[in-house]
């Protein structure tokens, strides 16, 4: 669904991101583990079309989209939800997911519906501004907001970041959810090992912007492996 | 003091101000740019509509071709000057590299370039039609009361000024081009990569904020007299109000019509009309001195402090 060769992305002469491959296949759950720093939201904004690569290939559902604008990406079926959740603030949280149809321009039929019965306290606070949510709330309409105009991929960067340990399980259980009966491919960035090991089925390590490691299966179930890349 | 009087130099005043200002507060508010040469853009809807309706044409249908002309020449200063995108594209595809970085959000930049084509357009359309043309008469007549006279014209005026805020309320909270645009000017990257084309909204932006420029100019047409220089009024009255208005721009714009319109009808009733205007004046100093996000800022935190308690 999505493959990465040797990406390279750099601030002026400081490279961020190095010769990154990956990919991730039609339906699966894929991690992307590091520390602060490491360039996890750099790949993401990469991937999205915020940043421009240096050197490297995106290709998606078997197009070349490294020159590809943003929105362009956006409306082939890549649902972003950015890392601060990032909600447009003044908006209700209705005109908020109103700003998502537009992802995945080849299905025009946006899901309200599911968007809300995934998560009814949406459908409570529509007409409310979406700057005066909690920062769970703001989590959810991000990733609803992304959800609505039914992607086939979404980028998730760090869902756990600045929310409290109980809504963070409840959003991990969402997207094993939304994986589920949707069928819709994720990727993730994640420094929590909670969400890593509740998440994925196959995760990356990362360190100082390069991809170094491949956990799959039973390696995910070693805590202390996983630790070890967290570490500080 | 006739009441009457009172009320409709109100009504002038408010429409005056509000017509002058949206056009400059859209393309503010949305975009960040500044557009020094609002004033000449009115200019042109006022020419257009001027030199069609001299040609023969009915008022109305001239008026529309006044909107059309300012709009098409805001695209052309969008694409060309405004996001550069014109001339990039051109660039590209010979130098191989862009060469224009958009003035969205840079104030300043975006001020001398719009200043130096409000000159151009004031110079350029007098070399080309002279100091004056010939003038369009105000229709509709007039009405009588007591010992007074007022223009029928000017009180369809001002119901067109309250249209136009309530047309422009609607299109920017109730359609999805305006939640998009609102989306686009809160945060551009998260709107863009979420599918939504910046650029085609600013450009959007662009035009509408020119046609209502040439709108106003279209309406002013017949009661005010078009000569090259008669921007400079409009920018005036354009840029207190938008500045008296705060951040929140077209809720801003009806605030200030409405509080520097009344100023001003009181004060021209009480002592004329170039008291008025000191007295206008006077309120847009004491507003922006004391209420340094003007009158939408007062309202945000009287708001925000209810919902505190």
């Amino acid at each position: 669904m999505l493959t990465c060769e040797s990406l390279t992305v750099a601030y002026d002469t400081t490279p961020i991101l190095r010769n990154v491959d990956l990919t991730v296949e039609d339906g699966e759950i894929v991690g992307i583990m590091g520390k602060n720093g490491a360039g996890k939201t750099t790949l993401m904004k990469a991937l999205i079309g915020l940043l421009d690569l240096r050197e490297g290939t995106i290709t998606y559902e078997g197009t070349d989209v490294t020159g590809v604008a943003s929105n362009e990406r956006a409306r082939l079926g890549i649902g972003y939800i950015p890392q601060g959740r990032d909600v447009f603030p003044d908006l209700t949280v209705e005109q908020n997911l109103l700003i998502g149809e537009s992802i995945n321009a080849d299905d025009d039929d946006p899901s309200y519906d599911l968007v809300y019965e995934y998560f009814p306290i949406l459908k409570e606070r529509a007409s409310q501004t979406a700057g005066t949510l909690s920062g769970g709330q703001q989590q959810m309409l991000a990733i609803g907001r992304a959800l609505v105009g039914n992607p086939d991929l979404l980028l998730l960067d760090e869902p756990s970041e600045g929310i409290q340990p109980s809504i963070v399980d409840r959003i991990s259980e969402d997207m094993r959810t939304i994986n589920r009966e949707l069928g819709t491919t994720i990727l993730f960035v994640e420094q929590n090992l909670g969400v890593i090991r509740g998440m994925a089925n196959r995760c990356y390590a990362m360190k100082r912007g390069e991809i170094v490691d491949e956990l799959t299966g039973s390696m995910l179930d070693n805590e202390n492996q996983i630790a070890n890349y967290l570490a500080v | 003091m006739n009441p009457f009087n009172l009320f409709f130099q109100f009504a002038d005043s408010f429409a005056f101000i509000v017509l002058s200002a949206v056009g400059l507060a859209v393309i503010f508010g949305m975009m960040g740019v500044i557009n020094l040469g609002h004033g000449e853009f009115i200019m042109i809807g006022a020419y257009g509509t001027t030199l069609v309706a001299n040609a023969g044409a009915p008022l109305v249908a001239a008026m529309i071709v006044g909107v059309i002309v300012t709009a098409v020449f805001g695209f052309l200063v969008e694409r060309t000057i405004v996001s550069g995108a014109a001339i990039n594209w051109v660039a590209e595809r010979t130098l191989g590299r862009s060469v224009i970085e958009p003035l969205y959000d840079r104030l300043l930049d975006s001020m001398v370039a719009t200043w130096a084509i409000g000159l151009i357009l004031t110079q350029g359309v007098r070399i080309v039609f002279g100091n004056s043309i010939p003038q369009l008469n105000t229709p509709l007549g007039s009405i009588q009361y007591g010992g007074f006279s007022y223009s029928v014209y000017r009180l369809v005026l001002s119901l067109v000024a309250v249209c136009v805020l309530v047309g422009l309320y609607a299109v920017f909270t109730h359609t999805k081009f305006g939640v998009r645009a609102r989306a686009t000017i809160q945060d551009p990257e998260t709107a863009r990569s979420l599918g939504v084309n910046t650029d085609e909204m600013y450009t959007t932006t662009f035009v509408i904020g020119s046609a209502l420029a040439g709108l106003t100019g279209a309406l002013y047409a017949p009661s005010l007299t078009v000569v090259p220089s008669m921007g400079t009024s409009f920018l005036v009255e354009a840029f207190v109000a938008v500045v008296v208005g705060g951040p929140s721009v077209l809720f801003g714009t009806t605030l200030s019509g409405g509080l520097l319109g009344a100023i001003n009808a009181l004060f021209t009733n009480l002592y004329g009309t170039f008291f008025g205007q000191i007295a206008m004046l006077l309120t847009a100093i004491l507003v922006i001195r004391l209420l340094s996000n003007g009158l939408t800022g007062l309202v945000e935190t009287v708001r925000d402090r209810k919902v505190g308690e």
